[in-house]
C-alpha cells in the first residue's frame, strides 16, 4: 500500500471512529493514468538491448556530409576535436602514457551514441537532426573510428550488432556500499 | 595548568577546542595574542549616522547587505561552443555554519539552465510499472512531504587535485563543488508505488527537461530507499539553476545522478549507459578498467579558512574552521594539524551532525609567524578514514578525476600567505 492511500486510509479510520462516521475516502493516486503509445514523441531513451529506437537509417558516407556542416565546429573535421572533451577518434585505454578516452577507444555501448546524440547534439541546436540524420552522423564518427564500413546501413538491427573495441573495460559499481 | 592557560593539543600552535567558549575572558595566559591584551587608547566609540535617522522600509523580497556583495559565485568564462554548459562554485572561504544560501549554492549545468513554467511542466513515470502515470506540478503539491539536511557534492569537486602539480587555487576555486541545504520533497518510493514497480524492474532511468535531456540510470534499490523527488530548498521553491520546479534528490552520492528539472522516469531492467554514465562520470583505474555508477561521494573534509590565497595580516590566535561530509553516513571526527599531518588535535563540530549533510568544525589556533601547514582529517560514523591525497592519487592513479576526497593542505609561510601544497 502506498503511503498516500495509507494516509488516506488511516485519516478515514481515525475520522470514523471519532466522529461515528462509516464514510471511507476512496484512495486514488493523484497522478493521471497514461499510455506508452502516448509517450512515443517524449521518450528518446535508446537502451544497447536494442529497445527505444527509431524507423530510419543511413550510412556514413551521408552521414559526413551532415558532420561537415553541424559538428565540425568543436569536434574537427574528422573527429579530432577541438579539446579533449570534444575529441571522437583514437586513442588507446592500453597505451603507456595516459589513455586518451574518445569514442572509439572509450565507449563500451554503441547505443549511447545514439541516445545522446539525438537527445543533446548539437550543442547549439539539439533535438534538430531527423531520425535518418542521427544514424547517418553516428554511422561517420563510427566510421571515422575504423569501426564500421562507410557503407553499413545503420538502423535499429545493424546498430546493436556494432562492438565497440572497450565494451569489456568497464565495472558495473552500482551496488558497491 | 590553569584555567587562563590555553593547552595546546597539538604542535605548532592547535589549542584544545574546548578554549573556543573561553577566548574573550581576560588573561589568556602566556599564549594570548597582543591583540587581546588592553585597551587600545586612540579608541573613542560615537554614535554612528545609521543611528541617527530612519532606514529603509520592510521590501517584498530581501537583499543582502551591500557590504556583501563581494561573496559571488566562481564560474569560468562561458564557452560560446558550449552554450550553458558549466559550473559557478560556492565561497566557501567566506561562508559560516553548514547550510549554503541558495543563491550562492554550486551549480553545474550540461546545456544551460531551462525557463520552466511548472503549468506546463509533467513528470512521467512509465516502463515497467502496473500503470503510467503523468503528474503536473499541482498534483505533487499534494502530497505529504519531507524534509532532511544533505550536502550535495558534483563529482568532479576537487579534481585538480589529482594533477602532478599543486595548483594555485582557493578553498573556493578548488573545492567550490559542495553546498549543503536542506530539501524538501516527495518520498521518491511514494510515486513508484503509485504507478505500480513491475517484478522485473531493476534500474530508474531519470531525464531531465534542459536542453542536453541529460538522463542518468540508478538502481531501483537504491531509488526506493532515500531518494527524494525534491520541490523546496531552503523553504522556498527550488530555484531554475538547481531544476526549478523539481529535481531528483539521491542523498550522499555524487550530484549528477540527482538530475534537474526532472521529466521522466522510467523503470527497465537494463540501465541505458547514457552519455553522463560512460564516457563521464566514470572512474578509470590504473589497470584501464573503468568503473562505472560510482555512486557515494568519500569522506572529506577541508578547511575553509585559513584557505589558499588567503593572508594572515597578524600573529596570533585564528579559528581554523571547515566543512565536512560523508556521502556513507555522519561526521563522527574531524582531526586538524598545524604540522603537515605530523601531529593532530580533534576539533569541535559545531553544527548537527546529520546522515549525509556537512558539519561544520573549528578548532582555535596561534600562529605564533613561523612556516605550517594546516591540514583536516574526517571520520565518518562507518569509520571511514579521510585518506591522505598520496595515498589517494597512488590508488586511484589520476586518469579519472572524479570522487576526490583527500586531505588538502593549506601552507602558512612566514608572510602570512597560504597556499594550495601537496605536503
Amino acid at each position: 500500500m502506498s503511503t498516500l492511500k495509507k494516509l488516506l486510509t488511516a485519516s478515514a479510520v481515525s475520522a470514523s471512529l471519532a466522529i461515528g462516521l462509516s464514510a471511507v475516502v476512496q484512495a486514488q493516486s493523484l497522478g493521471t493514468p497514461i499510455n506508452e503509445s502516448q509517450l512515443q514523441g517524449f521518450d528518446l531513451i535508446a537502451q544497447p538491448n536494442g529497445s527505444g529506437y527509431p524507423a530510419g537509417g543511413g550510412t556514413a558516407m551521408q552521414g559526413k556530409a551532415i558532420f561537415e556542416i553541424r559538428c565540425v565546429a568543436c569536434h574537427g573535421m574528422t573527429g579530432e576535436g577541438t579539446s579533449a572533451n570534444t575529441r571522437l577518434v583514437g586513442g588507446d585505454m592500453q597505451s603507456e602514457e595516459r589513455p586518451i578516452r574518445t569514442v572509439g577507444s572509450y565507449w563500451p555501448h554503441a547505443s549511447t551514441l545514439f541516445d545522446y546524440v539525438q537527445r543533446a547534439m548539437p550543442a547549439d541546436a539539439p533535438k534538430s537532426l531527423s531520425s535518418d540524420e542521427v544514424y547517418q552522423v553516428i554511422a561517420y564518427v563510427l566510421h571515422l573510428n575504423g569501426i564500421i564500413e562507410n557503407s553499413l546501413v545503420l538502423n535499429k538491427e545493424t546498430l546493436m550488432q556494432v562492438e565497440m573495441p572497450n565494451k569489456d573495460g568497464f565495472i558495473d559499481s552500482s551496488q558497491a556500499l | 595548568m590553569t584555567k587562563q592557560d590555553l593547552e595546546i593539543v597539538a604542535a605548532n600552535g592547535l589549542i584544545n577546542r574546548r578554549h573556543l567558549l573561553g577566548l574573550g575572558l581576560a588573561g589568556m595566559g602566556t599564549l594570548a595574542s597582543t591583540s587581546l591584551l588592553g585597551a587600545d587608547a586612540g579608541l573613542n566609540l560615537e554614535i554612528p549616522g545609521w543611528s541617527k535617522q530612519p532606514g529603509a522600509n520592510a521590501s517584498g523580497y530581501g537583499s543582502r547587505s551591500r557590504f556583501t556583495d563581494d561573496m559571488q559565485r566562481m564560474s569560468g568564462n562561458p564557452n560560446p561552443l558550449y552554450p550553458g554548459g558549466g559550473a559557478s562554485r560556492s565561497p566557501l572561504h567566506q561562508l559560516q555554519g553548514s547550510i549554503t544560501p541558495n543563491s550562492l549554492h554550486f551549480e553545474r549545468h550540461h546545456a544551460g539552465i531551462p525557463d520552466i513554467d511548472p503549468a506546463q511542466h509533467k513528470l512521467v513515470i512509465h516502463g515497467l510499472v502496473r500503470q503510467p502515470l503523468v503528474f503536473s506540478y499541482e498534483d505533487l503539491l499534494r502530497y505529504p512531504m519531507v524534509s532532511k539536511i544533505y550536502f550535495l557534492e558534483c563529482s568532479g569537486n576537487s579534481g585538480s587535485l589529482f594533477g602532478p602539480n599543486p595548483a594555485d587555487g582557493s578553498a573556493q576555486s578548488l573545492h567550490g563543488l559542495v553546498s549543503g541545504a536542506e530539501w524538501t520533497g516527495i518520498p521518491l518510493s511514494t510515486l513508484l508505488d503509485e504507478a505500480g514497480v513491475d517484478p522485473d524492474a531493476r534500474w530508474i532511468n531519470a531525464v531531465g527537461a534542459d536542453a542536453a535531456s541529460m538522463g542518468r540510470s540508478i538502481p531501483l534499490n537504491r531509488a526506493m530507499d532515500d531518494v527524494m523527488l525534491a520541490l523546496f530548498q531552503n523553504g522556498e521553491p527550488v530555484r531554475p539553476g538547481q531544476g526549478y520546479p523539481m529535481r531528483l534528490f539521491v542523498p550522499g552520492c555524487e550530484g549528477n545522478i540527482s538530475v534537474k528539472w526532472l521529466t521522466q522516469i522510467k523503470l527497465t531492467r537494463e540501465p541505458t549507459h547514457f552519455r553522463d554514465e560512460t564516457s563521464k562520470y566514470t572512474d578509470t583505474r590504473l589497470d584501464r578498467k573503468s568503473q562505472q555508477f560510482t555512486f557515494p561521494m568519500g569522506t572529506k573534509s577541508v578547511i575553509t579558512a585559513p584557505s589558499g590565497q588567503m593572508k594572515l595580516e597578524r600573529q596570533g590566535i585564528y579559528q581554523v574552521t571547515g566543512i565536512a561530509w560523508s556521502g556513507r553516513g555522519s561526521i563522527r571526527r574531524v582531526e586538524v594539524s598545524a604540522d603537515g599531518g605530523r601531529t593532530w588535535a580533534d576539533a569541535m563540530i559545531d553544527s548537527h551532525q546529520s546522515e549525509k549533510a556537512l558539519a561544520r568544525f573549528t578548532i582555535p589556533w596561534q600562529w605564533s609567524g613561523g612556516d605550517a601547514v594546516l591540514q583536516s582529517r574526517a571520520t565518518d560514523s562507518q569509520g571511514n578514514v579521510q585518506p591522505t591525497r598520496t595515498s589517494l592519487v597512488t590508488e586511484k592513479g589520476n586518469i579519472s578525476t572524479y570522487h576526490f576526497h583527500g586531505i588538502q593542505s593549506w601552507a602558512v609561510n612566514t608572510a602570512g600567505d597560504v597556499a594550495n601544497v601537496y605536503a
